[in-house]
C-alpha cells in the first residue's frame, strides 16, 4: 500500500481503491446485483401487471408450499445442534493435541474433499436397505428387518452431518486451540476441576466461535438441496424450501414465484442468525472479550 | 488458617519422546524460602515448575510435601498458587471475579470473599480496581492482579513462572521489589523461574542453576555469584573472560598458578587440583584493572579494539599481545587503538575444571 510521508496511510489512497476494485466488482456482479434483481423479480408476478405481493401471499396461503418452512427447520435445527455439539466435543478434547492427531484429523476432514454427490452415493450404498451396514447387523442377528436409513429424514440428516461436521470441527479446533493454555492452567491451580474449567472459563471464551459455528452450519443446513433430493423424499417428508424454489423455477418455469420463495428462505435464515446472536449476547455479557495484553 | 510447608522434596525425570528434558532433577526445600530455578531457555526450569504444579506429568520421580507424596494429585488438589508469564487472567471476568474465582470454588461466604478480595487489592496496591476487566489494565497491573489471585487462597507454595519477563525494564525492577515484599511479609515458600541472573540473585535465598535438564549448581546467591562451580555457571553469572590453561604450581590458601597460550595466570580455586591438570581461568570484565605495572603478576599488554560507552563505565575489548581478547569494564576512559596494560587481580581470577563456554552453549 502506498503511504504518505509520515508513514500513515494517506487519506485518499487511489492505489488501495484500485486494488479493491476487482473484489468490489466481483461482489457487486455476483452477489449484490442478482440479489436485488431477485427481490425485484419476486415482486413482479407472472399473472399480475406491475408490483405485487401476490407471490408471497400465494406461498403463505398454500399449505403444500408453506409447510416446507417447517420441514426445513426440522432438518436444520437438530442437525445444527448435533453437528456443533459433536464438533465441540471432539475439538475441545483435541485442543492440546492427541496421539495420531494428523491421521485422525485427516480422516475426519476427508468427507469435505469428496463432494456431496459422491458422499450421498456412499451413504446410499453403505446405509441402504441392501448396504453393508444393514447386512452386517442382519448377519450378526442384531436385526431381523433392515433399518430404513435412506430416502427419508434420517438419510438427509446423515448426509448433512457428514458434510458439515468436518468443516465445523476444523473451525472450532482452530478457535479453541488458539486460546492460551495458561488461562486454563491457572484455573486448575486455583482449584477448578476439568468440568468447572470448561463451564466457567473455556466455554465463555469459546462462545464467540461457537456462535459463528452455529450460524454457518445453520445457514448451510437451511439451504440444503442435493442431500434432500438424493437421500430424502423430495416430494414428501424432506421437501425443503430450496426444493420448493427449484420446482417453481425449473418445473413450473415461474421464476418470479421462485424468487419470492428464495427471498422468504433468506429471511428465515436471517431470523435464525438473529436468534443465535441474541443467545450469544445472553450467554456472555462481558464486552472486553480476549483483549488481555499478551 | 494459612498453611505453611515444612519441607518440599522432589526428584523429577521428564522425557518428551526420546528427548530428556529433566534428568533426576532433585531438590529439598525447608521452611519459608525463596527458591529460584535459573537457566537459559530450554533448560527445563519451566517444565520442572509445571510438574511441581501438577500441570504436566513427570515421566519418573516423585514430589512430596512434608513427607507426603503429592505427585498423584491433580493441580486443583495441591493447594499451590501459580503466577504465569503472560498473567493468564480470565479475560471475560472482572478483576473482582478473577480474584474471587478460587474462593467461590471453595464456597466461601460472599462477605468473606468481598473482604479478602479487597484486602488483596490493597496488598498489591490496586484498591478500587474490582470492576475493571483485564484488557483495561497495563501489563504491570495485570501481573499484580495475577499475584493477588494466587495469594488470596493462602497457598502453601507459590510458583512463579517468569512473571516479570513480559514487563519493561523499569517496571520489572519495581515488580521485583514488590514480589520480594509480598514474599517476606506473608512468610511464603516460593519457587521462582527465571533466565535473568539479576532477578535470581536479588530475590532468592537459594538459587538453582540448570542446564539441559540437569542441576548444575545450587546454593545461596552469594556463593553462586562468587564461586561458580563450572564454566557454564560462571558464564551465566557474568564471567566473560575464559582462558584454557594447565596447572603449573599450587600454592597455599588455594592459590593456583597456571599457564597456557603464552600466558601465566595466578588465581584461586575451590576444586582439588593437581599439577598438569587442564583448568579454565575466568574473570569478570569489571574485575580487570586498566593500567598498573607491566611487570607485576597477571599483567598483560594489549591494544584497545572496541569501546562501548555505558554511562558511568566503558566496556572495551582489549586484544592481548600474547593472543586472545579480553572484555574489560572500567571507569578509566580508553580509546580504540590505545596500547594499555591490563591487570587481572589474582584474588579475582578463579580456576574451573570444565570446558570453555561456546562448547557448552
Amino acid at each position: 500500500m502506498r503511504r504518505g510521508k509520515t508513514g500513515e496511510p494517506s487519506e485518499l489512497d487511489l492505489m488501495a481503491i484500485a486494488c479493491l476494485l476487482p473484489s468490489l466488482l466481483y461482489v457487486f456482479v455476483l452477489f449484490v446485483y442478482p440479489f436485488l434483481y431477485g427481490i425485484y423479480l419476486s415482486l413482479r408476478p407472472l399473472k399480475v401487471d406491475g408490483f405485487s405481493l401476490a407471490n408471497y401471499i400465494a406461498f403463505f396461503t398454500d399449505q403444500y408450499q408453506y409447510k416446507t418452512v417447517g420441514i426445513t427447520f426440522r432438518l436444520a435445527v437438530p442437525n445444527t445442534i448435533v453437528v456443533v455439539a459433536f464438533s465441540l466435543l471432539f475439538a475441545y478434547n483435541m485442543r492440546r493435541g492427541i496421539w495420531l492427531e494428523r491421521t485422525i484429523t485427516t480422516i475426519l476432514v476427508l468427507p469435505i474433499s469428496l463432494g456431496v454427490i459422491l458422499l450421498s452415493q456412499g451413504i446410499l450404498g453403505f446405509y441402504g436397505g441392501k448396504g453393508w451396514f444393514n447386512q452386517m447387523l442382519l448377519g450378526l442377528g442384531i436385526l431381523e428387518e433392515p433399518l430404513v436409513l435412506t430416502h427419508n429424514f434420517t438419510g438427509v440428516m446423515l448426509s448433512l452431518f457428514m458434510q458439515q461436521f468436518p468443516f465445523c470441527f476444523l473451525m472450532l479446533l482452530g478457535y479453541i486451540s488458539g486460546i492460551d493454555p495458561s488461562i486454563e492452567n491457572s484455573a486448575r491451580t486455583l482449584g477448578a476441576g476439568p468440568w468447572t474449567v470448561f463451564r466457567r472459563v473455556m466455554l465463555p471464551l469459546i462462545a464467540p466461535g461457537l456462535a459463528i459455528a452455529f450460524a454457518l452450519v445453520f445457514v448451510m443446513s437451511f439451504a440444503t438441496f442435493p442431500s434432500a433430493i438424493l437421500l430424502g423424499q423430495p416430494t414428501g417428508a424432506t421437501r425443503t424450501i430450496a426444493i420448493a424454489a427449484y420446482a417453481q423455477a425449473f418445473e413450473m418455469f415461474d421464476l418470479s414465484y421462485a424468487s419470492a420463495i428464495a427471498v422468504i428462505m433468506g429471511l428465515f435464515q436471517l431470523a435464525g442468525l438473529l436468534v443465535i446472536i441474541l443467545l450469544r449476547k445472553h450467554m456472555v455479557t462481558a464486552a472486553t472479550m480476549g483483549v488481555g495484553k499478551r | 488458617m494459612k498453611e505453611t510447608i515444612e519441607s518440599l522434596r522432589f526428584r523429577i525425570t521428564k522425557r518428551f519422546g526420546t528427548k530428556t528434558v529433566l534428568q533426576d532433577f532433585t531438590l529439598e526445600v525447608r521452611g519459608t524460602q525463596f527458591i529460584t530455578f535459573l537457566g537459559p531457555s530450554g533448560c527445563g526450569k519451566s517444565t520442572a515448575l509445571n510438574i511441581i504444579a501438577g500441570l504436566i506429568p513427570a515421566t519418573d520421580g516423585e514430589v512430596s510435601i512434608d513427607g507426603e507424596r503429592i505427585d498423584h494429585l491433580p493441580p486443583e488438589k495441591r493447594g499451590f498458587g501459580m503466577v504465569f508469564q503472560n498473567y493468564a487472567l480470565f479475560p471475560h471476568m472482572t478483576v473482582f471475579s478473577n480474584i474471587a474465582f478460587g474462593l467461590q470454588l471453595q464456597r466461601r461466604p460472599a462477605a468473606e470473599i468481598q473482604e479478602r478480595v479487597r484486602q488483596m487489592l490493597d496488598l498489591v496496591q490496586l484498591p478500587g480496581f474490582e470492576g475493571r476487566y483485564p484488557g483495561q489494565l497495563s501489563g504491570g497491573q495485570q501481573q499484580r492482579i495475577a499475584i493477588a489471585r494466587a495469594l488470596v487462597l493462602h497457598p502453601r507454595l507459590l510458583l512463579l513462572d517468569e512473571p516479570l519477563s513480559n514487563l519493561d525494564a523499569k517496571l520489572r525492577i519495581e515488580m521485583r521489589a514488590e514480589i520480594k515484599r509480598l514474599h517476606t511479609s506473608l512468610g511464603l515458600t516460593s519457587i521462582y523461574v527465571t533466565h535473568d541472573q539479576v532477578e535470581a540473585l536479588s530475590l532468592s535465598d537459594w538459587v538453582v542453576v540448570m542446564k539441559d535438564g540437569i542441576l548444575m549448581q545450587a546454593g545461596p546467591p552469594q556463593e553462586i555469584h562468587d564461586q561458580p562451580a563450572s564454566v557454564f555457571v560462571a558464564d551465566f553469572m557474568g564471567f566473560r573472560n575464559f582462558f584454557p590453561t594447565q596447572v603449573v604450581a599450587l600454592g597455599p590458601d588455594r592459590m593456583v598458578e597456571a599457564a597456557g597460550n603464552g600466558m601465566k595466570i595466578r588465581g584461586k580455586t575451590r576444586h582439588p587440583l593437581s599439577a598438569g591438570a587442564s583448568v579454565v581461568a575466568a574473570i569478570r570484565p569489571d574485575d580487570i584493572v586498566i593500567g598498573g605495572d607491566a611487570g607485576s603478576p597477571n599483567a598483560f599488554r594489549g591494544k584497545v579494539d572496541i569501546v562501548e560507552y555505558l554511562g558511568r563505565d566503558d566496556e572495551a575489548i582489549v586484544m592481548l599481545e600474547v593472543g586472545g581478547r579480553l572484555w574489560v569494564r572500567t571507569g578509566v576512559r580508553v580509546t580504540p587503538g590505545e596500547n594499555v596494560t591490563v591487570v587481572l587481580p589474582p584474588d579475582r581470577v578463579i580456576f574451573l575444571t570444565s570446558e570453555v563456554p561456546g562448547e557448552t552453549k
